[in-house]
């Protein structure tokens, strides 16, 4: 029996047992234990399979450095969550963990050949092979090399569990409830200031933990912080993240550890906006660099310590340190005067403090100075280890059941690298320190290089007799980066940090290098011979450790991940059976389908109903901008390319809107109330965007005009009634307004009532028939629109969607931008010559207009496109060329913008781009379809009703 | 997420608060036809982009709605001040 | 050079891998080079690779202010595809994609150029009409792109939610199977092995801090932290800093540097067979041959150098992705990070001759520079070469943003009406 549970000891409560599975194997734990402390408390120290060369595992560490023990959490019904820290994961009833990257099993795993090949593999091999033959790339090779990566298997259901996201804001945020971060806490809760504690652990005090004299300490300052109202205690929470102005996210850890989740969240993103930041996140011990310290039971001195003291779990029952740093000699105490046998502490340096002799004599363990160990044997678990002074003479075997590593300490300056602070090389530490704060931030405690470890030496790898191009001495334990990877890329010519980690991989795995960086650093500065300050440092980068996916998304899930903007009378469209399209961030009735009718046949009758009677529509969507003041004539005049001053209150115009480079951005019709008052339509995806343009003209540009802008887009519904019946319908209806054409004429707008609901009433047609829209404040919408619904019945009035209202537009040739145009398109290019005031001295977008290829001949312009074969509809985006003979690449001189087939016409209909098509008129073009090419002829733009009659009746 | 003071507010805010509305002090031509084509394009289209010290217009567009004037640096991403639209080029 | 091959691997494991040589040679500056590039990512020494093979001028030096590949092109998804709509456009991607297949070949080095498709999802109507018009053309163009139905989709990209009653469901997909990703480090340091290997000099540690012209105007070497360094021709390609480095030889541009981020997550076994990118939701996402789920974003709003980017554009880009693949929910974010693109007003890059005599420009990629590394290199080594752009880059002049000739891939997929 090797690793086993030590009576007496511990923070665990063992007055209770808890079972859980491990590869199907049932295992006791108590709570408070993690999955490792638990397995070690099983004697289970192999825990996992290395990336590369599938080498059997133990745990490393104790903590979140740790690299080895990743395993898999199966709870059910889609929560299977890989990857994970054995030393992360709290243990609950019913817990079913899985070991992962191997096969079949963990003990056998068939991808360990790698392991014996390993020297065909070293770092940047794939650089070097699989090119030949090279259709074998994507066929085998790449197929096998993604087999073997990867780690553990994916989740393949849609997670089940919710997830939160909230902001908090405080004076004071500590990160890390060790010692320091406690004394930081209690003493910025005294000064009355509002404080954050927070801590990645399930329970708070950090090293204390692993300290009992510190305990009675621990808990009457825990209970003082507790019971402050200026102070939150946050733990299971990681700082991920520090960013901008002491902004720093951290995840929260709610249910993974309950054996009930409960309907809760999973996990909750916290935004928190701190005046101060505390970093007192402590140290990481590093594991040192000798053959055979990836056999499972070679671990952290520090972790053997908190194994014992913390879970009483002893790593095994005759212990053998490799210390370069005083520290480890203090665990080793601590563990011998447990009780565990202590077969030798073997330590580089030629001496250390005497008091450390003493003790070491006092309890009676043997030390060997001034020696390393150079192998350990066993494969699943050491069996020994071998030894050697450092010139590599006196080698000889000590048996053993773990190797404890104490190779000095890293503070974790992680998050102050984030926030752009700068680190200074201590030699003292063999590590960098912060230096200079670029943000409110400090370090304390050892994060911050003060904390009494003790003394001790930094050295990349120790000293071994054995040739060191032979031997795998692990750097980065999870990637299987080895001392030699290192010195092969500085021999391949990696010279800088950076170069070594991509090239090698050092530092990439899921432990982003905690405890490899630090020693791949010290083997390149001896293969480069340069001091380590002078090869550089890679930059730490979020997050701290792994953060899952949903928790980062927050709260913004389906429904919330985007509001879907929905009418006033959205729910009657769907009460009678709307087809839903989604248009900016808009849902619009696509097409009313009755019966059992496709969308061609629905929207050929909404058509045709339009046509012949009446249709009423939903444009409630549209953007609407209130312009008011004196200077509004004035300010429009400048925004739009047509004139504005002249016209008169109670009309409408068509407004066209460019960018200043000229290309069409936006079209709407806008009408004028008063003098001082316009009521502005914009496209539904253009709303917030002219808003934003006109807003930065006129404050920026024109801060003399006087005028007022307002977003009045969701204040009114918009009920679009066209066709011949349209008066008919609304008629009896009105009333304050002469609805006759002589007094209420096309392109005009009437304030009055309908339904006894005030209204801005426009007579506009967007399908060329007669027709209004009907403008009343939303909360009456449904109740204005069911009315007109109503009384439309004796009229056989249909409901229509936005494809109908696309056909009839296309009918008429009314361009919708967007689509007809797209970002490239001038008003000449689009054939609305008419809509540019010709005599303005200025608007926005003129003076593009002059440009050399904004006037050369050429340019693509909107045309009509009637085919040949009239039962033929071009696809929508369908490429035109001149020749259908060419060879591909073929020269295309313009695409099918809209498409459609038109009931009222009984053929086929389209708008298009075509170069100079302007100028090609009667010009038969081609567009090839796979498998066909279709013929067509360049027309005019008007398909229906070409003198305007049925507008004016 | 970087905090913005809005000059108008005089107010210290989050950044999704606020956006950006490119690089300050580009004025409109007052009679855009007399350029050439090369002036036309300097203004439609250069931009200094420096590494440091940058001019930058933000717009608090779920705030007041105001342009205002900012001067950041580029590397660091610090403000050095914000200034209401009209006042000089600091 | 020693050939690299499953030979070479072989024979050298035997000898323990002692002998392999450095992949290119650290050089110092010499006084003179009859051409300079300046910035050591995979376009610059595509660059100086292309010129030493194709154009005989073998007398270059890549200068590189940091490490080799340190700029956006260590720092990006790694994307290859050439479905684009405008002709000038796919001719240019195109021709990168062309070369893609059969780089490592050509290099001697795997660039690792995985065939795996990109599929780019359509969410409403107008993505549809967008998508086909892009397909036509392509088609037409000689460009591989398919449309694929929704359950033709799922087919090809397991992991993919159709709902239709999602947010933002998936209505089909437009797909080139030829597109993919490659290795980002190796290309650069393929192409530094190659080229160095026909002499040109890979200059390190060495910014640019300014470009010498003559009284002719002509360039006549630049100016560096090592010292002055005379040649006739100098290409740059510095992506984000490219403002900086024509600012030093008086020009000003028409660009504007941004931050974007990506991210990877823990790696997985092989779970995501493919490239999917929307434009709707703004992510993008594929597996690289590590297992890693690698995810893009949109830029970050500001203009910046920080390389450091804001926490609610992650968030935005985690809950895209998690919207069309919720069973990623679980996975987790191991590292994110932030480079420096370079953006020009129509998004399309500038690739050829500048007002100034000897001085190239490639620059404005934005965020999709990686995916024509070896197209940029060819032609800017082509334009360095022969004094003028070859026909597939002329069109990418500096001069189209004053006659108004954009060539705007992105105002073609413009959402209205």
């Amino acid at each position: 029996m090797s690793a086993h549970r030590i009576a007496g000891l511990g923070r665990i409560d063992r007055s209770r047992t808890v079972t859980f599975t491990f590869d199907g194997k049932a295992m006791q734990g108590c709570p408070g234990d993690t999955l490792a402390s638990a397995l070690l408390a099983n004697s289970v120290v192999l825990m996992g399979r290395s990336f590369k060369y599938h080498r059997p595992r133990g745990l490393l560490g104790a903590g979140a450095e740790e690299p080895n023990a990743l395993v898999s959490v199966d709870r059910g019904g889609g929560r299977f969550t890989p990857n994970l820290r054995a030393t992360a994961v709290e243990i609950y009833e019913g817990l079913n963990v899985r070991s992962q990257n191997r096969w079949p099993s963990l003990k056998t795993d068939f991808g360990a050949i790698n392991d014996r090949f390993g020297r065909f593999f070293p770092a940047g091999f794939y650089n070097k092979t699989f090119m030949w033959p090279r259709s074998f790339w994507d066929k085998l090779y790449e197929p096998t090399i993604r087999r073997m990566a990867g780690l553990g298997d994916a989740p393949i259901e849609a997670d089940p569990d919710v997830y939160a996201a909230t902001y908090a804001h405080c004076d004071v945020l500590i990160v890390g409830a060790g010692p320091a971060g406690i004394d930081a806490a209690l003493e910025a809760c005294a000064a009355r200031k509002q404080v954050i504690l927070i801590d990645e652990q399930d329970e708070l005090g950090g090293g204390a933990l692993a300290d009992p004299a510190l305990w009675p300490w621990l808990e009457s300052s825990l209970n003082d912080l507790a019971a402050a109202p200026n102070v939150t205690l946050l733990s299971r929470t990681t700082a991920f993240g520090f960013y901008h102005d002491n902004f720093i996210g951290a995840g929260q850890r709610l249910t993974d550890h309950l054996a009930e989740p409960g309907h809760g969240p999973r996990e909750r993103l916290w935004r928190i906006r701190a005046g101060e930041v505390i970093l007192a996140q402590g140290a990481i011990e590093r594991p040192l660099v000798f053959a055979g310290n990836d056999v499972p039971g070679v671990m952290l001195a520090s972790a053997a310590r908190t194994y014992l003291v913390r879970f009483g779990v002893a790593v095994g029952d005759r212990v053998v340190l490799m210390a370069v740093h005083d520290s480890g000699w203090r665990d080793a105490f601590v563990l011998a005067r447990a009780g565990m046998k202590i077969a030798a502490i073997v330590d580089l340096r030629a001496q250390v403090a005497p008091d450390l002799m003493a003790e070491a004599a006092e309890l009676g363990v043997p030390v060997e100075m001034n020696s390393a160990v150079i192998g350990v044997s066993g494969r699943h678990a050491v069996t020994g280890a071998e030894i050697a002074d450092s010139a590599g003479g006196n080698r000889h075997k000590i048996v053993c059941d773990a190797v404890l590593m104490a190779g000095g300490w890293t503070p974790s300056v992680h998050l102050w690298s984030h926030s752009k602070g700068s680190l200074a090389w201590s030699e003292e530490w063999g590590a960098y320190l912060a230096d200079k704060p670029n943000e409110n931030v400090r370090c304390v405690g050892a994060c911050a290089g003060k904390w009494n470890y003790g003394t001790g030496v930094s050295i990349g790898a120790l000293p071994t007799p054995d040739d060191p191009a032979t031997i795998k001495a692990f750097v980065d334990f999870q990637n299987d980066v080895t001392a030699k990877d290192i010195a092969l890329a500085v021999r391949e010519g990696m010279k800088s940090v950076e170069h070594i980690k991509r090239y090698t991989t050092n530092g990439m795995a899921t432990d982003q290098g905690k405890t490899s960086n630090l020693n791949a650093l010290q083997l390149a500065s001896g293969a480069l011979d340069r001091p380590v300050q002078a090869i550089g440092l890679t930059t730490f980068r979020p997050p701290y450790t792994p953060q899952t996916f949903g928790m980062l998304a927050g709260d913004a899930k389906g429904a919330l991940f985007q509001p879907t903007r929905k009418t006033a009378i959205d729910p009657w469209a769907e009460e009678h059976g709307a087809v839903f399209e989604l248009v900016a961030q808009w849902r619009r009735a696509r097409y009313f389908p009755q019966g059992g009718e496709d969308m061609h046949a629905a929207v050929a009758r909404e058509c045709l109903t339009v046509r012949s009677g009446v249709g009423i529509f939903d444009a409630s969507t549209l953007g609407k901008i209130e312009v008011v003041g004196p200077d509004a004539a004035e300010f429009l005049n400048r925004m739009y390319t047509n004139p504005w001053k002249a016209l008169e209150p109670g009309r409408c115009r068509y407004g066209l809107l460019l960018r200043e480079d000229g290309f069409i951005t936006d079209d709407g019709v806008s009408a004028r109330l008063a003098p001082d008052r316009f009521h502005l339509t914009t496209t539904t995806g253009g709303a917030a965007r002219v808003l934003n343009m006109m807003e930065d003209y006129l404050q920026t540009e024109w801060p003399d005009l006087d005028v007022w802008l307002t977003s009045t887009t969701e204040q009114y519904a918009v009920i679009a009634l066209q066709g011949p019946k349209a008066r008919e319908v609304i008629a009896p209806l009105v009333s304050g307004i002469d609805l006759s054409s002589e007094s209420f004429p096309h392109m005009a707008v009437r304030e009055g009532t309908i339904c006894g609901v005030p209204t801005r009433l426009f007579r506009v047609s967007f399908t060329g028939e007669l027709g209004f829209e009907i403008n009343v404040p939303a909360a009456f919408g449904r109740y204005v629109w069911e009315q007109v619904w109503a009384a439309g019945q004796a009229h056989g009035i249909t409901p229509y969607g936005t494809e109908t209202m696309h056909v009839l537009r296309a009918e008429k040739g009314y361009i919708i931008v967007g689509q007809d145009t797209d970002g490239t398109v001038t008003p000449y290019d689009a054939a609305l010559d008419w809509a540019v005031g010709k005599k303005k001295a200025d608007f926005v977008g003129k003076r593009s207009l002059a440009r050399p290829d904004i006037v050369a001949p050429g340019r693509k312009q909107l045309v009509g496109l009637l085919t040949d074969d009239p039962a033929e509809v071009l696809e929508e985006g369908a490429q035109i060329v001149a020749d259908p003979r060419q060879p591909i690449p073929m020269k295309m001189i313009g695409h099918v913008t809209s498409s459609y087939w038109s009931a009222t016409l009984g053929r086929s209909v389209a708008l298009a781009l075509v170069q100079g098509g302007h100028e090609r008129m009667g010009e038969t073009l081609h567009v090839p379809m796979p498998g066909k090419t279709i013929a067509a002829k360049v027309s005019g733009m008007v398909f229906h009703d070409p003198d305007g009659s049925r507008l004016n009746g | 997420m970087i905090l913005i003071h809005c000059p108008y507010c005089d107010q210290t805010l989050p950044e999704l608060e606020f956006a950006y509305a490119g690089e300050g002090h580009i004025a409109r031509p007052t009679d855009p036809s007399a350029l050439s084509d090369e002036d036309w394009e300097r203004y439609l289209f250069i931009r200094d982009n420096p590494r440091g010290r940058h001019h930058e217009r933000w717009r608090h567009i779920h705030g007041c709605g105001r342009f205002f004037n900012a001067v950041r640096d580029t590397v660091t991403d610090k403000f050095e001040m914000t200034y209401k639209a009209g006042e000089p080029r600091q | 050079m020693t050939r690299f091959s499953a030979f070479s691997l072989f024979a050298k494991a035997l000898g323990n891998n002692k002998t392999w040589p450095e992949l290119w040679p650290d050089a110092s500056p010499k006084p003179a080079y009859d051409a300079i590039i300046v910035g050591g990512g995979g376009h610059g020494l595509g660059a100086a690779y292309y010129l030493a093979k194709k154009y005989g001028i073998t007398n270059v030096a890549v200068i590189e202010k940091g490490w080799l590949g340190g700029g956006n092109t260590g720092r990006n998804t790694t994307i290859v595809r050439s479905n684009y709509l405008y002709d000038e456009s796919a001719h240019l991607y195109d021709h990168a994609v062309k070369l893609w297949d059969g780089l490592s070949q050509d290099l001697n080095f795997n660039v690792m150029y995985s065939k795996r498709g990109v599929m780019m999802l359509a969410h409403n109507v107008h993505d549809v009409q967008s998508f086909q018009r892009h397909i036509h053309a392509n088609r037409l163009n000689g460009v591989d792109n398919e449309w694929l139905t929704p359950e033709q989709a799922k087919e090809y990209c397991p992991p993919l939610s159709i709902d239709p009653g999602a947010r933002h469901p998936i209505l089909g997909a437009a797909l080139q199977r030829r597109g993919g990703t490659a290795r980002h480090d190796s290309v650069a340091w393929g192409y530094a092995r190659a080229a160095a290997a026909l002499g040109v000099d890979i200059i390190q540690n060495c910014a640019v801090t300014g470009i010498r012209r003559g009284p002719d105007g002509a360039v006549q070497g630049v100016e560096t932290e090592r010292g002055f360094i005379a040649a006739k021709k100098i290409g740059v390609s510095a992506a984000g800093n490219s403002s900086v480095i024509m600012k030093m030889a008086g020009l000003d541009f028409p660009l504007e540097s941004y931050p974007l981020q990506a991210l990877v997550s823990e790696p997985v076994k092989p779970v995501f067979p493919c490239v999917v990118m929307s434009n709707t939701v703004h992510a993008y996402i594929s597996q690289s041959d590590k297992g890693e789920l690698v995810i893009g974003a949109g830029t970050d709003q500001f203009v910046s150098y920080s390389q450091r980017g804001a926490l609610h554009i992650v968030e935005h880009t985690l809950a895209a992705i998690t919207e069309i693949f919720p069973m990623f929910r679980r996975m987790r974010m191991l590292r994110s990070w932030g480079g420096i693109v370079d953006v020009t007003p129509d998004r399309s890059p500038i690739l050829g001759k500048t007002p100034v005599p000897g001085l190239y420009v490639n620059c404005g990629w934005g965020t999709g520079g990686f995916k024509a590394t070896p197209g940029a290199g060819d032609l800017l080594a082509y334009t360095m070469a022969k004094d003028e752009p070859h026909r597939i880059n002329a069109p990418f002049n500096l001069d189209r943003f004053r006659r108004g000739q954009l060539i705007d891939e992105a105002a073609a997929a413009a959402v209205a009406h």
